[in-house]
């Protein structure tokens, strides 16, 4: 074993706990970790867990940032905990809190219904342009097709975006930054023919013209996906279609 | 055969879009033109510094100012650059929450369509 994966430091975590049945508000407790060089903050949080209080509850799932499980804020900051490591924080104490501008449901559990609504909301899948039987074979893109959209294609509904979002802050109906960044996702998509459908969802005020272009929300993604840019490309869209769907009568879907 | 999909409701469209445009256009022009306008009517022409002599002479500027495309010019540097300004401020003032967005919006948006439309007053009553 190298030196580095023995733990000889240790750091204090102040996590932000709200367990509903016995506190009436959230309150930040104290734990003191033993750390290695390679600890991330979820794996603080897993030793907690296991060694200090079991009753410590918080999303984790992939260890890799690939699920987007495990975003919470980090002295401040909206992070995954998992690409989070402890060595950068040491060694002043860590506060650890729940997703900004997220319910809480639990410790640092957020509630993530109306998000997961607004995803749905933007048809998050391809809707072919021709229907096209499986024996007739697959859909075919050239690479510059797919990289149209693929940058959108690796966004991984972490929610780190929303919780550094003003708007979305002081509007929670406001659509935010990970669906219009999974609009433009679908709308690239050459193989897509459902643009309209997802556009006329963004048309409102709690649509894309509830943004003020912060671009934050570029900033904090730890999958760069940009969704700023998705945001900006879409308030040209809906501008245009704003002027055309007056000389350009079309079916409601 | 199409593949059933759920229908979601569309929500009511924002007049925002208008508003939008004219603050990029705005945006746009001035981040061209504002400087240089700046340096030309501040500095070069009150010196006389680089232009030719009577450049900005009195029936100089009258005639740009008659031409139509002087009008138009002298109208959209001028209303464009307000509704710039109006929409920053507006949002601005909006995130601040300085007060309810009706008071808010013609507080920007309203004295920047009332100085456009006294820029194209004023642009007729000069006369062709």
């Amino acid at each position: 074993m190298s030196d580095a994966t023995i733990p000889s430091k240790s750091i204090e975590l102040r996590v932000l706990r709200y367990r509903p049945a016995s506190d009436r508000e959230p309150v930040l407790v104290s734990y003191r970790v033993a750390y290695s060089d390679d600890m991330s903050v979820l794996q603080a949080l897993q030793s907690i867990k296991d060694t200090q209080d079991g009753s410590l509850s918080f999303r984790w799932s992939c260890r890799m940032a690939v699920c987007g499980s495990c975003g919470m804020m980090i002295n401040g900051e909206p992070k995954l905990a998992c690409n989070t490591f402890v060595r950068d924080l040491a060694p002043d104490a860590v506060i650890i809190e729940p997703l900004q501008n997220f319910p809480i449901e639990r410790d640092l559990v957020v509630t993530v219904g109306d998000f997961v609504k607004k995803i749905e909301s933007i048809y998050p899948y391809i809707i072919p342009k021709v229907a096209k039987p499986v024996e007739d074979g697959a859909h075919l893109q050239t690479p510059a097709q797919m990289a149209a959209y693929e940058s959108f294609s690796d966004c991984i509904n972490c929610m780190l975006c929303y919780a550094a979002c003003p708007q979305f802050g002081a509007n929670p109906d406001f659509i935010g930054p990970g669906a219009m960044a999974l609009l433009q996702r679908y709308n690239g998509d050459s193989r897509d023919g459902g643009r309209q459908f997802r556009l006329d969802q963004i048309h409102g005020e709690d649509g894309v013209w509830a943004c003020t272009a912060v671009g934050i929300c570029s900033e904090v993604c730890p999958k760069q996906v940009d969704p700023a840019n998705a945001v900006n490309q879409n308030k040209t869209n809906s501008a245009l279609d704003f002027f055309l769907h007056y000389v350009q009568p079309r079916s409601q879907p | 055969m199409r593949p059933t999909i759920l229908h979601h409701p569309a929500p009511k469209r924002s007049v925002a879009p208008v508003f939008w445009l004219l603050f990029g256009a705005g945006g746009m022009l001035s981040a061209l033109f504002g400087p240089a306008l700046i340096i030309l009517t501040g500095f070069m022409l009150p010196h006389g510094w680089g232009v030719p002599a009577n450049f900005s002479d009195f029936p100089h500027v009258l005639a740009f100012v008659r031409h139509p495309i002087g009008k138009l010019v002298v109208l959209a540097v001028i209303a464009l650059f307000f509704w710039h300004g109006a929409e920053r401020l507006f949002l601005t003032l909006k995130d601040m929450r300085a007060g309810p967005p009706l008071l808010l919006r013609l507080m920007t948006y309203g004295v920047a369509a009332l100085l456009t439309l006294v820029t194209i007053a004023l642009l007729l009553a000069i006369g062709f």
